[in-house]
């Protein structure tokens, strides 16, 4: 599919979509047709309107609140992947190193990861407060297993051949790690890399909509408080614009580091 | 032994020690699982490779000669026996030895050129220079004009190529290589095993080459070992190829003396190979 028409049929989706919210939640199905009285297929109090949404976003850009909120997030969604990633990756090249130590501690690595991570959101605001560091603290929870689990993995599915070689070709204990375990466990990381950033992003909302006095998550959580769908769907919005962009900017940096993997797409559309 | 021979004169002296030695050398993989019987691949091994010298190991699939190279290189400790590298009994990696394995070895996140370069970098040769060393002996074996790319970017011949380029840059006395050219088709086998007489013609370097090509063996080799059917496979022949050097992989193979032998080691090498394959399928011949 050409890039072109691709942008264009995924900008269409859109269209279509916000046309049918549109007409459905402005338009009046006269009285008689369907039911006695006249209404409107999505009633604008609980859908609000797309107009309406987009009015209140530029609103909030315009006068600039939005931005307070969304530096807030966006620090705690950075600290929690920095935190997570760099825990991840030191307790996952310890427990693929030393197998002693990853057999004691499997039965609580999983335990620890199968705990549904909003429970633990009170406790944290207990111990951290309701500022910044108690979301952090959220999302370095999910962000550190999804970085650790794939780092332990990465060094443990060296291919067997290639560290061999690497041997043969006079690399000490110090080199292996930098030449061969490093750059196996970066690629592996780097595939989780989206998931990671989602979820410290996640984190970070969560923690916010369940008690903070800034955010997005907080916003839109206030927002929800006095019924303002309108303020409810113009946060999700912004929130939805930021993922992407935090996205396209991952995926920039993946492509400067892993230029040495097999793309599947790289010669073929 | 079934097919002997006089040996090779360097090896016979006493004055300088062969530069890889087995003597009845035994491989076993321990059970797994409890009720499992150990697994002897490799049963009283004796072979010898002086200085300088070219030795082809030709036998059939899953016979152990994988296995064999594994333990010269100091990769595999034998359950028996000994392995002596310039006389010295070898204990923990061969660091004497340059291989070339079998599997895709090449570091995937290296371009050719780092993927060369790397033997120098870990011995701390400087940078610059190593780059340099590497850019030449990738234009020795015809890469030049793909320093840059990764293994993936590579067709298998010149993954190989690589690879050869890779273990030699390092100047190893002693050279292993595991079926180096097995994947490739007959034209590039043929490209590629010139290349690699020119290059040993140049610097004599100790060879043990693994293949299953006794066409190939024959073509390239001073000596040619057979090993039997395994398991517990046992080198049950050598002979010594009088072919004249230098040497072109497709003239060679049309000298009567080729022809000659190439009857004589086949032969001995059919039963086995016909035995190895039945016990693969589960046959008890
Ligand atoms: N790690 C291992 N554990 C158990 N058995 C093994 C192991 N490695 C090899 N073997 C067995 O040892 C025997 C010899 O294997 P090896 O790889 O040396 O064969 P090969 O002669 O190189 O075969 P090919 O020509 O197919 O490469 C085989 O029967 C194989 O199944
Ligand atoms: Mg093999």
């Amino acid at each position: 599919m050409n890039r072109l028409v691709l942008h264009l049929l995924q900008v269409l989706v859109a269209v279509v979509l916000i046309a049918i919210w549109h007409f459905a939640s402005t338009i009046k199905i006269p009285a008689g047709l369907v039911s006695a009285k006249a209404f409107y297929p999505l009633d604008p109090f609980f859908f609000s309107t797309p107009l309406a949404v987009f009015e209140r976003t530029w609103r909030d850009f315009a006068t600039g609140v939005i931005w307070y909120h969304l530096g807030i997030t966006l620090l705690e969604t950075v600290l929690a992947f920095l935190i997570g990633a760099v825990g991840g990756v030191l307790v996952g090249f310890w427990f693929a190193r030393q197998q002693r130590v990853a057999a004691v501690f499997d039965p609580y690595v999983k335990m620890a990861n199968a705990l549904p991570r909003v429970v633990l959101a009170p406790i944290f605001a207990l111990w951290l407060g309701l500022g910044i560091w108690s979301k952090v603290a959220l999302g370095v929870t999910l962000v550190f297993f999804i970085v650790f689990f794939n780092v332990y993995q990465g060094v443990k599915e060296v291919s067997p051949t290639v560290l061999a070689n690497a041997r043969m070709l006079g690399m000490s204990e110090r080199q292996l790690l930098r030449h061969v375990y490093w750059p196996s466990a970066l690629s592996w990381m780097f595939s989780s890399l989206h998931t990671a950033v989602g979820f410290a992003l996640v984190g970070a909302v969560v923690g916010e909509y369940l008690g903070s006095a800034a955010g997005l998550g907080y916003r839109i959580h206030q927002a929800e408080g006095v019924f303002d769908v309108t303020g409810v769907f113009s946060g999700m919005l912004v929130l939805a614009v930021f993922v992407i962009i935090i996205d396209t900017f991952v995926s920039a940096i993946e492509n400067r580091l892993m230029v040495w993997r097999p793309t599947a797409a790289s010669n073929q559309r | 032994m079934a097919g002997s021979m006089s040996h090779s004169g360097a090896s016979a002296g006493d004055a300088s020690p062969c530069a890889v030695q087995l003597a009845g050398v035994q491989i076993v993989f321990p059970a797994r699982a409890k009720g499992e019987t150990a697994f002897i691949a490799v049963e009283g091994a004796d072979l010898e490779v002086a200085d300088g010298e070219f030795v082809a190991i030709v036998g059939p699939t899953g016979c152990g000669k994988s296995t064999l190279l594994n333990a010269t290189a100091g990769l595999l400790i034998p359950g028996a026996g000994t392995v002596s590298i310039f006389g010295a009994p070898l204990g923990g990696l061969n660091r004497q030895a340059g291989y070339l394995f079998q599997a895709e070895a090449l570091f995937p996140w290296k371009t050719a050129v780092e993927n060369v370069a790397i033997g120098l970098d870990v011995a701390g040769i400087p940078a610059g220079e190593a780059r340099e060393r590497a850019l030449a002996w990738l234009k020795r074996v015809g890469l030049a004009a793909f320093a840059d790319r990764y293994p993936h970017m590579l067709s298998g011949g010149q993954r190989k190529r690589v690879g050869l380029a890779q273990v030699l840059i390092r100047d190893p006395k002693i050279l292993l290589m595991d079926e180096p050219f097995g994947p490739l088709d007959a034209q590039t086998r043929q490209i590629m095993g010139n290349l690699l007489l020119d290059l040993w013609n140049a610097d004599r370097k100790a060879v043990l080459f693994v293949t299953h090509d006794l066409e190939e063996a024959i073509a390239l080799a001073d000596r040619v070992v057979i090993m039997g059917a395994g398991p517990a496979s046992r080198i049950i022949g050598q002979w010594r190829i009088d072919l004249p050097r230098p040497r072109d992989i497709a003239e060679v193979r049309l000298d009567p003396v080729f022809h000659a032998l190439h009857r004589e080691i086949w032969s001995a090498l059919k039963e086995e190979v016909v035995k190895g394959y039945l016990q693969s399928e589960g046959v008890t011949a």
